[in-house]
């Protein structure tokens, strides 16, 4: 992945920087390169710049590869590592690169959650309504619900800023005291500034291929096990339980069957924590604790890096490390693939299998992935 | 003006409507919610908003009970006076939001609606 934050590059650039790096690190030359998959949400909202996966083709010299935009909003990253698989296991595809990307930084805050918040369905945008106002809604109903404590949401923005000390292309490689945090301004009551992902511009990729073709390449690789998406209403007041996400319940479920892995088994796992609340969602959906009881086990330092029974978003999550929309499922990916190859540097964990939950909307579209190392 | 949600023929409802209820059921009518009243169910005051909202902004997720038929939806609070459980009553508003100051095109979509008052 790429230096995730303010950049001075706009999508195509950085599209290619992470495109180039990923083919140069797997020794790969882009004419052994048959479908080029580009992960993005809204580079025409951002920037005007529309069929970025032709203009990238064209600079990587990839020609005649198939390309095409992968647009699942905030899942983009994780809809690409679905379809990458896809163009593999098909055999359609012998060598497939994934692009993510996203160029946010040069909009104002006001105008980046406008084009956010033009997923929503118009009964739900007239009222004004953004994804924060979203989290702020479903966070009071948690709080209140299962009788959780504020101080468990600070909890998880400061273990996940703890671990973005450790990531060099993290936006915000610094720690962030609970105090601070619980004292930081009011974003969508109760949710502060603290609980809510930045804006970030960045990139990140991914290399697919057969396995009998990555041994040619390498000795050490990680394997798609599982991988599964799945849909949840796009009206969010249409739920049921405002504290569910089934999209994350299914493809969850579907990767865990694809895999034969069961949520015990899980080693690490970088969840989508553009929210803080989403964390805990995420957490009892894939059913690593039960429902209203995530944070308890966060209270307990379960998720924690280096002394956990799970450590969760080693890499910094959404919350440190930046949130380029296109890119986060992506890097998602990087950082469960380096976590299982031993090339996590300070952040490493001992880890054989790995999940990722990349959420689009706010849960409209989910994409569970569960890799392992090869063996 | 009103605010129409839409039965489907397996008796559930939704606001707003689709052109198929759960499990692919049809519609069958409309039922006016602006004229019940509904509990809040959760809330939120953003003070992030977007071009056109105004700031803060009090939102609610809101519960009707139709003749035992539950529905929710969403909508702005009139007041950052509110809490969990409290009954609130639609009031109608021209332009919840300004149209065209935000991404949407200002003819896809209404702008009018309700917001909502405690009782």
């Amino acid at each position: 992945m790429t230096q995730f934050g303010q950049r001075e590059g706009w999508i195509l650039d950085l599209l290619a920087e992470a495109g180039l790096e990923c083919l140069e690190d797997a020794a790969v030359d882009a004419t052994d390169v048959d479908h080029l998959y580009v992960s993005n949400m809204a580079s025409g909202e951002f920037e005007g710049m529309t069929g970025v996966m032709n203009a990238l083709v064209h600079d990587l010299g990839m020609m005649p590869a198939y390309t095409q935009r992968v647009d699942q909003t905030s899942s983009s990253g994780g809809a690409g590592i679905y379809a990458a698989w896809q163009s593999i296991a098909s055999g359609a595809s012998d060598m497939t690169l994934l692009v993510g990307g996203e160029k946010m930084s040069h909009r104002s805050t006001p105008e980046t959650t406008d084009i956010i918040a033009s997923v929503t369905h118009p009964v739900e945008y007239k009222t004004g309504v953004t994804l924060p106002s979203f989290a702020g809604l479903t966070a009071r109903h948690y709080l209140e619900r299962f009788d959780a404590p504020r101080e468990s949401l600070g909890k998880v923005a400061a273990k996940n800023h703890e671990n973005g000390v450790d990531n060099p292309n993290a936006q915000f490689q610094k720690a962030v005291d609970l105090e601070t945090i619980l004292e930081s301004p009011i974003v969508a009551d109760p949710l502060r500034l603290y609980d809510f992902c930045p804006i970030s511009d960045g990139s990140a990729a991914l290399l697919f291929c057969p396995e009998d073709v990555a041994r040619e390449y390498a000795d050490e690789y990680a394997v798609i096990a599982g991988v599964d998406g799945a849909t949840d209403t796009h009206v969010v007041h249409e739920r049921e339980d405002p504290t569910v996400m089934d999209g994350v319940v299914e493809s969850g479920k579907g990767a865990y069957e694809m895999s034969g892995y069961e949520p015990d088994d899980i080693d690490v796992a970088e969840l989508h924590d553009m929210f803080t609340i989403l964390e805990f969602l995420q957490m009892e959906g894939l059913g690593f604790a039960a429902q209203g009881e995530a944070w308890e086990l966060v209270e307990e330092g379960y998720t924690e890096r280096d002394t956990g029974e799970l450590p969760v978003n080693t890499s910094g999550g959404l919350k440190s490390k930046g949130h380029p929309l296109g890119a986060s499922g992506v890097a998602q990916g990087v950082e469960i693939y380096e976590q299982l190859v031993g090339e996590a540097g300070p952040r490493q964990v001992d880890a054989d299998v790995g999940l990722a939950c990349n959420v689009g909307g706010f849960g409209n579209c989910v994409i569970t992935t569960i890799m392992e190392a090869a063996r | 003006m009103t605010m129409d949600a839409t039965q489907y023929e397996d008796g559930s409802i939704s606001y707003p409507g689709h052109p198929r209820g759960p499990d692919g059921a049809k519609p069958v009518g409309t039922i006016d919610l602006s004229e019940y009243t509904a509990e809040v169910i959760t809330w939120t005051t953003s003070t992030a908003t977007p071009p056109g909202v105004r700031e803060p902004n009090t939102l609610a997720i809101l519960e009707f009970d139709v003749e035992g038929e539950t529905v929710r939806a969403i909508g702005q609070v009139t007041t950052d006076d509110v809490e969990t459980g409290d009954e609130v009553e639609p009031v109608p508003v021209e332009e919840l939001r300004e149209p065209g100051a935000g991404i949407r095109e200002p003819e896809s979509q209404d702008w009018d609606g309700y917001r909502f008052e405690p009782v």
